[in-house]
C-alpha cells in the first residue's frame, strides 16, 4: 500500500495535476485528484465532465494537467472514457501501442449523480477497464450552489432555500455507491477527503481489478457548505465520525467497512459546523428535522453493518 | 462487384472495408441495420473495431469523440431524435475538430413521431460544423462513405462527416450497387494519422479546454477557416475516386440537363432520382427543365451554385423539412448564393415530403409546368403532396 513518503515522493517525481488552478481557496478537490493520481504508477489518461475542476484547470491557453485529459460536456464523462479506453484496446490489438495505459474519470455529484449517471450505468454495465471518482461535494458547485440529488436533506442550496415554509432540500440523498454496487462491478468504495491515505490504498486495490471501478469521495467544498475555508479535513472526518460517509468499500461482491467509529457522535455534531444546516439550528422545528435526519443516518449505517455481516471479506 | 442489396448494407460495406478502430453506435429506426450488420461483422471477426454498445446516441457521439481524441479512426450512425440527442456533441466533435464520420438515415423529428423520411435530422445539425453530404442512391450512400472518411481525415480539414441517406427510400430498398474490392476500397481510405492523440502519453495534452473571450472568437474563426477547406479537398477527393471507381463525381452538386436549362429543380437526397424521371418526361416534349442536386450541402458551395443557376428563368428549391417561421433552408441557401447575381432568377419555395409522404414523378412534372406562371420571387411556402 502506498505511504505517505511513496506518494509525496511520486509528487516531486512527476506532478500530475499542477498548481495554478483555479479552484477556491480551501476547496479540497485538488487533494483528492493528486492522491488519486499518485496512487496510480502506470500512465494514465484522465476524463472530467464539466464542472469545477474542469473550469479551474482548463482555461485556454494554460492547463493545470500534466498528463492526458479530455472535456467534452456535463453529461458523459463515463462515455467519453468509454471511447478513449476502447480506442486503446484497438490500437493495442493492432500493435500501435505496447504500455499499459489507466483510465481515471474525476467529476463532481452532479456530473455522476444526476445528469451523468446513464453514461456511468452504461459504461459500467458494458465493463470498460477504467476508474471513476466521484468527487462528491454534494451540490452543483460551479453554477452557485444548487441542489443535487448527492445533497443532503435539510441542506440550503439555491434551488432548495431555507423558506418560510420549505426549510432546504426536502429529500433524502442519492445513496449512489449501492447503485453503482448493484452493477455488479469488481470494485466500488466510499472515500473521504480526510483519510487521503485510505483514500491512496482504495485506489490502488481497485487498480488491480480489470473492468469498472468506482471510488465516491467525499470531498469538502467550504463555499457551498459555508465553512471555513480551513476546515476542509475537520469537516470530512466529522462526516466519516458521525456515519454519515462510511468509508467502505465492495470488492467483487464482498463488503467491508474500513473504519469503524468507536463511539456514537450524533449528526448535530457535523451539522452545526455548516452555514447550510444554520436554520435547523433557528427554526423550532429543527429539532424534529435533525431527528429525522440521524434516523436515516442509523438506518443506513444499520444496513451496511448488515451487508458486512452478511456479505463480508471475512477477514 | 455488382451486389443487389439495401442502403443499409451499402454503408455497413463501407464501413467494413474501412475497417474503423471503433465504432459506437445505438439502435434507431431507420439506422439499425447499419448498426446490426456492423455487429455481425464484429462478431463474426471480419473487423478488428471495438465495438461499443452504448445506452444512446448521446453516448454514442461521447464515445467517439472519447475514441477520435485518443487517436483511433472513429464511425458512427443515427437517424431522427438520435442525431437530435446527439447534437450537443456534434457542435463538441467540429469544435475538437474531430474526424468522426456518421451515416445519417434521415427521418422525421418528433412530434407527431413519425419513423419515416424527411430531412429534419439533417436541417437540425445545419450549424453544428460538421460536413454534410447527402447521397441520391445507395451507390452514393456507399461511395460517399469512402469519400467522407478521406475528407474528415484530411490534414486541411479534419472535422466531422454526416452522409445523408433518405430512410426507408434509401436504407431499406434493394438496389444495384457496384462495391469495390476490399483492396481498392482500403488503399483509397489510406492510414489514419491521428494528431495529438490522448493516448501519446509522453506529451500530454488537454482537449476540451474552456476558452473565456479573449480566446473564443478566434477558435470559432479557425473553424471556420477549417470548413471553409472542405470545397477544395472535396473537388480532390472526387477525382481520385472517380479513377478508381469508374463512375463520375465531379463538382458539388449532380446538374442533370441543366446547361440550356429555363427552369430548374433543386432537391437534396433520393428525390432528385423522381426528378430526373420530370426532367425526361418534360423535356421530351420540349420544355427546357434541369435538376440541380447538391451533394455537398455544408459548407454550402455558394459561388458554384450561383454561376450554375444564374441562366435559369426560374428556380424551384425543394425542402423536405420546414423551418418553421421563415423559408426553408436549402431556399434560404440558394437565395444567398443568388442574391450577388445581376441576374437573379425567380425563386420559389416549396416543402415536400414530410413525415414520409410520397413524392411522384407527377407531383414534380407539375412543380415544373407552374413555374413559369410565377413572375416574382415570393416569399411565401408552397406544399407538394399536402392537403388543405
Amino acid at each position: 500500500m502506498p505511504s505517505i513518503r511513496v506518494l509525496a515522493e511520486r509528487e516531486e517525481k512527476r506532478v500530475r495535476f499542477t498548481g495554478g488552478h483555479t479552484l477556491c481557496a480551501g476547496c479540497a478537490e485538488p487533494m483528492v485528484v493528486r492522491t488519486v493520481l499518485n496512487a496510480i504508477e502506470d500512465p494514465v489518461v484522465v476524463a472530467s465532465p464539466t464542472g469545477c475542476l474542469e473550469v479551474a484547470s482548463s482555461r485556454f491557453p494554460g492547463t493545470a494537467w500534466n498528463v492526458p485529459w479530455i472535456h467534452v460536456a456535463f453529461e458523459n464523462a463515463a462515455a467519453v472514457i468509454s471511447g478513449v479506453e476502447a480506442a486503446y484496446k484497438a490500437l493495442k490489438k493492432k500493435g500501435l501501442i505496447d504500455k499499459r495505459i489507466r483510465f481515471v474519470v474525476f467529476a463532481g455529484d452532479g456530473g455522476t449523480y444526476d445528469i451523468g449517471f446513464q453514461a456511468l450505468s452504461g459504461a459500467l454495465e458494458r465493463g470498460h477497464d477504467f476508474l471513476y471518482v466521484c468527487l462528491n461535494n454534494e451540490a452543483y458547485m460551479n453554477t452557485g450552489v444548487q441542489r443535487s440529488s448527492a445533497t443532503p436533506k435539510c441542506a440550503a442550496a439555491t434551488t432548495a432555500p431555507v423558506g418560510e415554509v420549505i426549510p432546504g432540500k426536502p429529500q433524502e440523498r442519492k445513496d449512489l455507491t449501492e447503485i453503482v454496487v448493484a452493477h455488479g462491478i469488481p470494485y466500488a468504495a466510499q472515500a473521504a477527503v480526510a483519510n487521503l491515505i485510505d483514500l491512496a490504498n482504495k485506489v490502488e486495490r481497485a487498480m488491480k481489478y480489470e473492468g469498472p471501478k468506482f471510488i465516491n469521495v467525499l470531498t469538502t467544498c467550504p463555499l457551498g457548505w459555508r465553512t471555513p475555508r480551513d476546515s476542509a479535513i475537520q469537516q470530512a472526518k466529522l462526516a466519516v465520525e458521525t456515519r454519515y460517509w462510511p468509508l467502505y468499500e465492495v470488492i467483487e461482491g464482498r463488503y467491508k467497512i474500513n473504519y469503524k467509529p468507536k463511539e456514537r457522535v450524533p449528526i448535530e455534531e457535523w451539522l452545526k459546523t455548516q452555514g447550510r444546516f444554520r436554520h435547523l439550528f433557528r427554526d423550532p422545528r429543527g429539532k424534529e428535522l435533525i431527528a429525522q435526519i440521524q434516523a436515516e443516518v442509523d438506518r443506513r449505517w444499520e444496513l451496511l453493518l448488515k451487508k458486512e455481516q452478511c456479505f463480508g471479506v471475512g477477514d | 462487384m455488382r451486389k443487389a442489396i439495401t442502403g443499409h448494407k451499402a454503408v455497413a460495406e463501407a464501413m467494413r472495408q474501412i475497417e474503423p478502430d471503433v465504432v459506437a453506435v445505438y439502435p434507431i429506426t431507420p439506422q439499425s441495420e447499419i448498426a446490426e450488420y456492423y455487429a455481425e461483422y464484429v462478431h463474426d471477426g471480419l473487423v478488428r473495431t471495438e465495438l461499443i454498445p452504448v445506452e444512446s446516441e448521446h453516448s454514442a457521439l461521447s464515445a467517439c469523440v472519447g475514441a477520435a481524441a485518443a487517436g483511433g479512426r472513429v464511425m458512427t450512425a443515427t437517424a431522427s431524435q438520435g442525431l437530435a440527442l446527439m447534437v450537443e456533441v456534434l457542435y463538441i466533435a467540429a469544435g475538437l475538430r474531430l474526424p468522426i464520420v456518421m451515416a445519417l438515415a434521415n427521418r422525421s423529428l418528433s412530434a407527431p413521431i413519425n419513423i419515416h423520411c424527411d430531412h429534419s435530422d439533417a436541417y437540425l445539425a445545419r450549424d453544428s460544423g460538421a460536413v454534410q453530404i447527402f447521397a441520391e442512391s445507395a451507390q452514393e450512400a456507399y461511395d460517399y462513405t469512402l469519400m467522407a472518411q478521406r475528407l474528415a481525415e484530411d490534414m486541411r480539414v479534419r472535422l466531422p462527416v454526416i452522409v445523408n441517406l433518405d430512410g426507408f427510400t434509401l436504407t431499406h430498398s434493394v438496389q444495384v450497387v457496384d462495391v469495390l474490392s476490399d483492396e481498392v476500397a482500403r488503399n483509397f481510405v489510406g492510414e489514419f494519422k491521428p494528431i495529438y492523440p490522448l493516448l501519446d502519453v509522453e506529451r500530454p495534452v488537454t482537449w476540451g479546454p474552456f476558452a473565456m473571450p479573449d480566446y473564443y472568437f478566434e477558435l470559432k474563426r479557425a473553424q471556420q477557416a477549417a470548413i471553409e477547406a472542405v470545397p477544395a479537398v472535396f473537388l480532390e477527393i472526387q477525382r481520385e475516386f472517380s479513377r478508381i471507381c469508374g463512375r463520375d463525381y465531379h463538382g458539388f452538386f449532380e446538374a442533370y440537363r441543366l446547361d440550356d436549362a429555363d427552369y430548374v429543380m433543386v432537391v437534396l437526397g433520393s428525390t432528385a432520382g423522381t426528378a430526373k424521371v420530370a426532367v425526361d418526361e418534360l423535356r421530351a416534349q420540349g420544355m427546357k427543365v434541369g435538376l440541380l442536386k447538391p451533394w455537398l450541402w455544408r459548407p454550402f458551395p455558394i459561388r458554384e451554385v450561383a454561376e450554375a443557376l444564374s441562366r435559369a428563368k426560374a428556380v424551384a428549391v425543394l425542402d423536405r423539412a420546414i423551418s418553421f417561421g421563415t423559408m426553408g433552408a436549402l431556399y434560404e441557401d440558394i437565395a444567398t448564393a443568388l442574391y450577388p447575381s445581376p441576374r437573379r432568377p425567380v425563386l420559389v419555395n416549396y416543402v415536400y415530403g414530410l413525415g414520409g409522404r410520397d413524392t411522384a414523378v407527377l407531383d414534380l412534372v407539375k412543380v415544373f409546368q407552374e413555374l413559369p406562371t410565377i413572375k416574382a420571387t415570393e416569399p411565401v411556402l408552397r406544399y407538394i403532396g399536402l392537403r388543405e
